[in-house]
């Protein structure tokens, strides 16, 4: 047992020292590394750091674009706003106007209609006035007549002569007058 | 660190084995895993050093010689490079899930290791040399559990030592570049010392700034991988002893040998990638404190 250690050991002298490198060794990690640095350094890394950039400005377009949305937004809810407010204001002076001219033209039918009356009665007391002069005319003739009629039935006289008859007539005439004109003057007194 | 768990567990398996031939391949085992030895058919074969120097494939005793682990570093440089490109090649705002993996990986490096510690700017500048010095460890070290590969492309010092080298340049580099003049001044004689201390700051600032980082930039990287790969070996060429050249009973150790060797490979894929990234952010810190203000 202890033999074949020893055998061991004096055959670990022959064996190779892993801590001295050999050649080969060096020059094949040599050329893995240099492969492999360029490959990351001018290949892997610039295509890494363009994503990072591209998703970098990706994140800050779109933070652009919901900005511009949210200030659309804005504007135009302000114009939204603007637009009620004004309306409301247009709504209450249509209402105010309206109410005016409301008043107006009740105002102005009830002038009218004062006025038409006023214009009726005028036109009623005239129709009324003439109708009582016609009256007035008619009957002095056909009173003047009856009575002549009447008072030559009485008379049995004709009164032929016109110029006695018209005499006659103007004197009876002129005696209803007076009579009339001083019959309301006494009934006053 | 790790060789300690299963040599206890073989020394404990050790006091229940009376086959001399098994109590010999054990002991010594535990004695050295680095120890190769010989031994006959029927006897258990431990892992060697020599695993990571196997034969020659092409151009054999030239400096451009090629064996098993190079061309295995050549398949994984491959991989990762048609992942990459296929990953990248149309990229969009909304991203597939290959892009979605590949933008993963290299944000991790691009935020939580050269953002976080360089800042933006700087970041920038070194983003490439450490992008290429996590995924190159990383798909080297995954190597290690895949199946008919089944050893890390950096468990042979070429690449650790080469990326250590190369972190190294870069931290110089950053620091002349940042403080030209002053750089190694500052470095070794750090400002707000008494005079008479640098007798003792000095050689410590230089062996511990200069010397020991890329060593143990190189030695953290290979060793894990090393051991690592060791183990699984020992785990599965256990189990396959235990499996079909051990006699009755003890075939059942071949059960927990190879739940062992399970685990570990979990624990494998976690040290490959833990590894891929403390070595990325320790280039990062030695290029950080190159920046630094203090200098």
């Amino acid at each position: 047992m202890l033999h074949s250690v020893i055998a061991a050991a004096a055959e670990a002298e022959e064996a190779v020292n892993p801590l001295i490198p050999a050649i080969y060794d060096i020059i094949w990690s040599s050329f893995v590394f240099v492969i492999i640095l360029l490959f990351f350094w001018k290949l892997v890394l610039p295509r890494m750091q363009k994503l990072l950039d591209d998703r970098a400005e990706a994140i800050e377009g779109n933070i652009a674009k919901a900005d511009d949305a949210q200030r659309k937004a804005e504007a135009a809810l302000e114009q939204y706003t603007a637009q009620l407010a004004a309306a409301r204001v247009e709504a209450g002076q249509i209402r105010e106007q309206a109410r005016a001219d409301g008043q107006q033209i009740v105002s102005e039918l009830r002038e009218q209609a004062s006025s038409d009356a006023a214009r009726i009665l005028a036109t009623a007391k005239t129709q009324i006035e003439a109708e009582h002069q016609a009256a007035i005319t008619s009957l002095r003739s056909e009173v003047g007549t009856l009575a002549l009629d009447l008072a030559s039935g009485v008379i049995g006289e004709s009164l032929n002569d016109d110029a006695r008859a018209s005499a006659i007539v103007d004197r009876f005439l002129a005696d209803i007058e007076s009579s009339e004109n001083s019959a309301p003057s006494a009934g006053k007194h | 660190m790790l060789a300690r768990r299963p040599a206890s567990i073989f020394v404990v398996a050790r006091a229940e084995l009376h086959a001399p031939n098994q109590e010999k391949a054990l002991l010594e085992t535990a004695v050295n895993l680095l120890v190769p030895f010989a031994s006959d058919d029927g006897e258990f074969h431990g892992p060697t050093i020599n695993e990571f120097f196997p034969p020659a494939i092409f151009f054999p005793d030239t400096p451009f010689e090629m064996n098993r682990i190079i061309l295995i570093r050549f398949i994984a440089v491959a991989v990762m490079m048609l992942l990459f490109w296929a990953g990248t090649r149309r990229m969009q705002i909304v991203p597939t899930r290959l892009q979605s993996l590949v933008e993963m990986g290299l944000d991790l490096v691009r935020v939580n290791i050269a953002e976080d510690l360089l800042g933006k700017k700087d970041g920038k500048r070194f983003l490439p040399l450490i992008t290429t010095i996590f995924f190159m460890v990383l798909f080297m070290n995954l190597t290690g559990v895949i199946p008919f590969l089944n050893i890390a492309g950096t468990s042979v010092i070429g690449v650790p030592l080469v990326l250590a080298l190369v972190a190294y340049a870069a931290f110089l580099y950053a620091g002349i570049k940042k403080h030209p003049g002053k750089f190694f001044r500052n470095s070794l004689f750090p400002p707000g010392v008494p005079p008479v201390l640098y007798i003792i700051v000095t050689p410590i600032e230089f062996v511990s700034t200069f010397l020991i980082r890329p060593v143990t930039l190189t030695l953290r990287l290979l060793m894990n991988m090393v051991v690592g790969h060791l183990l699984l070996v020992l785990f599965f060429a256990a189990t396959q002893f235990f499996f079909f050249t051990a006699d009755g009973g003890f075939k059942l150790f071949g059960v927990g040998t190879l739940a062992f060797g399970f685990v570990f490979t979990l624990f494998e894929l976690l040290v490959a990638t833990l590894q891929a990234y403390v070595f990325a952010l320790l280039t990062a810190v030695y290029i950080q404190l190159a920046l630094a203000d203090e200098h």
